[in-house]
């Protein structure tokens, strides 16, 4: 079980370019490959749902020395919306890509980018999660200029800038670290703080690191490349960059970083509060305001990762453990919830530019008669982001709130009820514009997206719902998993 | 110590170009002096004081303490080397974006480069 | 009046002299500091920077066309991705023998061609792709030669 781990890096590096050797010969070899592949990639995560933590050492080098895969309950939480989403959106852009030049390119830049967030997700060595964030964030702002027009190539090259910028001070941070504790290896550093305290130059450490990775993850004071990043990209790179990548790269990290290898304290939870709040109530206040669909989604990912930040940050505050257990497991349920209906979300909407040919909210009306599986999957997903009964985002922000109240922070409560109802009504907004009202006159002719769009769009609803109801079955794996992301790592001989 | 702080004052030099200049091609060098920023300082971390180089010479293979002992740290060194890599692929990058931002835009300026607002 | 003008692009005759006699040395230096990567400083990239660089020497004293001629786009677009399979395939061969990227080549006596194992293959294949990519990164962007610059403003 522990030799297949490495294949989740492995496997999608290879046919990346494989695929663009044979693309050359045969056009529509990179359908099938990336096809293939992703559904492998599925289908081995499966595999790894029920397991106890894995150790892989690569290269049967000795352990503190070389690099060591480590695999715990959060990180198949992760693996898993990862190899879900991609291969969701892969099968999306199997028609929606049609409509682009180069789309052997498109596949080989994805399937970069799947291996990149595979490889952060799984690593247990520091400079490895470097290198891995790296090939994800480069493979991201190529495909976010994809369609080579202004408008994405201006978006692509603030995104490259800011990128660059956080992944410089990550790599201050990873060099002080090692000049601190002489190891890149998590749970040795861990066992180094441990046994000798924190050192001092520590806390610029944590400075570096939440900045760096707090860009990655869009946290409010260095969330400025998202708003202009996810509505320029196609709509299947938009729905992977907003419903996994700002997931994988960056609170993931965070929680790793920060939970397991440096132990959390009241200053660092107090730091992730204000964070989680800030990005709450300036993404959603930032969002009613405006016209573009894909710009209103990007301003609302920004506000739900502010929640799932604040759930974390329950897990570092709280003076009991079950408080701090329930606040974490019901963050992790959401950044799941989000995977979902976010990316529901975006590709609805690429479903409507596909068949309208505008992302203009204010040219757009009465498209429930002509689309009608799209506009059942928008009214879904759009319920499920407001947090209405039975859907699955009602339970994950309840189990938030009820954390907060536990945890005596009444005012961020009463701050996280009143952003769900202000974007329970930018999503009202959203759907009188787009679904119901008058049909205008030029857009009486739309047809239904095609099948490859139309049945991705159905699946996502229906896990939408599927993830709300079955939130009995699934609380006790939330629960283990928070109870185990709060224990420091160590490495069992 | 002097040596990591001055690193630490490039590194501020690169983001004040960054910042403050207009021209795409300077925030590129702007950048390009960060990441020459954070390549020295790890580099500099692996540093002994009258150290040899990290290379086993026949003459020395009875002695493998001592020469542990006395050579520079070669950790650091093949780490900067994947560093630089990596910087290389996005300076690459970079500049590819704004050969086509000038093509589309017609112009260098980023303060003219502002179609996304709001 | 073709034939003159294909005669008068590039550099002076000095230059072109100079390179034709100078290219393959400095194609033949990177290929030594990359396969000997195990034992002295350089390695896979910098060797794949070095055989770049000749190319790149190539295209700037005469013109783009001849060294397109020599090293074709599609063929710096195949080698940059067997390369990269290259080297991605010898970290899977290494589970046969234990472990993933395990060394698995018996190892010959020190301070030889053959002392490193694995190592050596993967700094062929990241000479190769290092080689192609930096050449093709070159040429991609000198189509783009038509540079309006009358809008730059001094800072």
């Amino acid at each position: 079980m522990a030799e297949l781990v490495p294949l989740f890096v492995a496997v999608p590096l290879c046919l990346a370019f494989f695929s663009l050797i044979t693309s050359k010969v045969f056009k529509r070899s990179s359908d099938i490959l990336t096809f293939m592949s992703t559904l492998f990639l599925l289908l081995l995560s499966l595999k790894f749902i029920g397991t106890s933590t894995i150790d892989y050492l690569v290269g049967n080098w000795p352990w503190p020395l070389g690099i060591q895969l480590h695999i715990d309950k959060f990180s198949v939480i992760l693996l898993l919306i990862i190899q879900v989403i991609g291969f969701l959106a892969a099968f999306y852009a199997l028609s929606y890509m049609e409509r682009y030049t180069a789309k052997p390119k498109f596949y080989a830049l994805f399937l970069l980018m799947i291996a990149g967030m595979n490889g952060v997700v799984i690593t247990g060595d520091l400079f490895n999660l470097f290198v891995f964030l790296e090939i994800a964030s480069i493979a991201s702002y190529a495909l976010v200029g994809f369609g080579v027009e202004s408008e994405e190539l201006e978006a692509s090259f603030k995104y490259l800038i800011l990128g660059c910028v956080a992944s410089a001070m990550i790599l201050l941070g990873i060099a002080i670290v090692y000049a601190d504790t002489g190891s890149l290896n998590m749970a040795d550093i861990s066992m180094f703080i441990r046994t000798y305290g924190v050192p001092k130059s520590l806390l610029f450490v944590y400075a570096l690191f939440i900045m760096g990775f707090g860009l990655k993850a869009a946290m409010v004071p260095f969330h400025a490349w998202l708003p202009d990043a996810h509505p320029s990209a196609p709509a299947p790179i938009s729905a992977m960059l907003s419903g996994v990548l700002i997931k994988a790269l960056g609170i993931y990290a965070i929680a790793r970083l920060f939970f397991g290898v440096f132990g959390v304290n009241s200053m660092i939870g107090n730091t992730m509060l204000v964070l989680g709040v800030l990005s709450m109530v300036v993404g959603v206040f930032l969002a009613l305001g405006q016209y573009d669909i894909k710009r209103q989604l990007a301003y609302h990912s920004i506000s739900q990762m502010g929640y799932v930040m604040v759930g974390l940050s329950i897990g570092a505050l709280a003076k009991s453990p079950e408080v701090a257990v329930l606040g974490m497991a019901g963050g992790i349920y959401h950044a799941i919830n989000h995977a979902t209906f976010k990316t529901c979300l975006f590709l609805c909407s690429g479903a409507i530019e596909y068949g309208t040919g505008t992302r203009d909210m204010r040219k757009l009306g009465g498209l429930f008669k002509k689309m009608p599986f799209t506009s059942l999957a928008t009214a879904v997903s759009a319920l499920s982001i407001s947090g209405v009964p039975p859907f699955n985002g009602f339970w994950s922000k309840l189990i938030i709130i009820i954390a907060l109240f536990q945890a005596k922070l009444y005012a961020v409560a009463g701050i996280t009820i009143l952003v769900s109802f202000v974007t329970l009504l930018s999503f009202i907004k959203l759907q009188r514009y787009t679904i119901y009202g008058a049909l205008p006159e030029n857009l009486k002719k739309v047809k239904e997206v095609p099948f490859s769009m139309a049945l991705t769009l159905i699946i996502l609803a229906v896990l939408c719902l599927a993830l709300g109801l079955g939130y009995p079955y699934i609380s006790d794996f939330l629960k283990d998993t928070s109870t185990g992301l709060r224990e420091l790592l160590t490495y069992k001989i | 110590m002097l040596v990591y702080y001055l690193c630490l004052v490039f590194f501020m030099i690169g983001i004040y170009c960054l910042i403050a200049k207009k021209n795409i091609v300077r925030k590129i060098i702007g950048l390009v002096i960060i990441e020459y920023a954070t390549n020295l300082f790890f580099i500099l971390v692996g540093y002994r004081h009258n150290g040899i180089a990290p290379i086993i010479l026949p003459n020395m293979k009875g002695d493998i303490s001592g020469f542990a002992a006395k050579a520079v740290d070669p950790l650091p060194q093949a780490l900067v080397l994947t560093s630089i890599v990596i910087g290389f692929g996005t300076l690459c990058l970079m500049v590819a974006l704004a050969i086509r931002l000038n093509e589309k835009y017609r112009t260098f300026d980023t303060t003219e480069i502002n179609r996304l607002k709001g | 009046m073709s034939k003159e003008k294909k005669k008068n692009e590039g550099m002076t005759l000095i230059t072109k002299t100079i390179t034709n006699s100078l290219v393959s040395v400095i194609a033949m230096f990177g290929a030594y500091i990359a396969l000997y990567g195990h034992l002295t400083p350089g390695g896979g990239f910098a060797g794949g920077v070095i055989i770049a660089c000749s190319f790149i020497l190539l295209t700037l004293t005469h013109s783009k066309n001849i060294s397109l001629k020599i090293f074709p786009d599609l063929a710096a677009s195949l080698l940059d991705n067997i390369g990269a399979l290259g080297f991605a395939v010898i970290g899977l061969l290494g589970f046969t023998a234990g472990a993933f990227f395990y060394n698995f080549i018996a190892k010959d006596e020190p301070f030889g061609l053959l002392s490193s194992g694995t190592i050596l293959f993967s700094n062929i294949a990241i000479m190769l792709k290092v080689m192609a990519g930096v050449f093709a990164v070159f040429v991609g962007l000198s189509i783009w030669s038509r540079i309006v610059s009358d809008t730059d403003k001094e800072e």
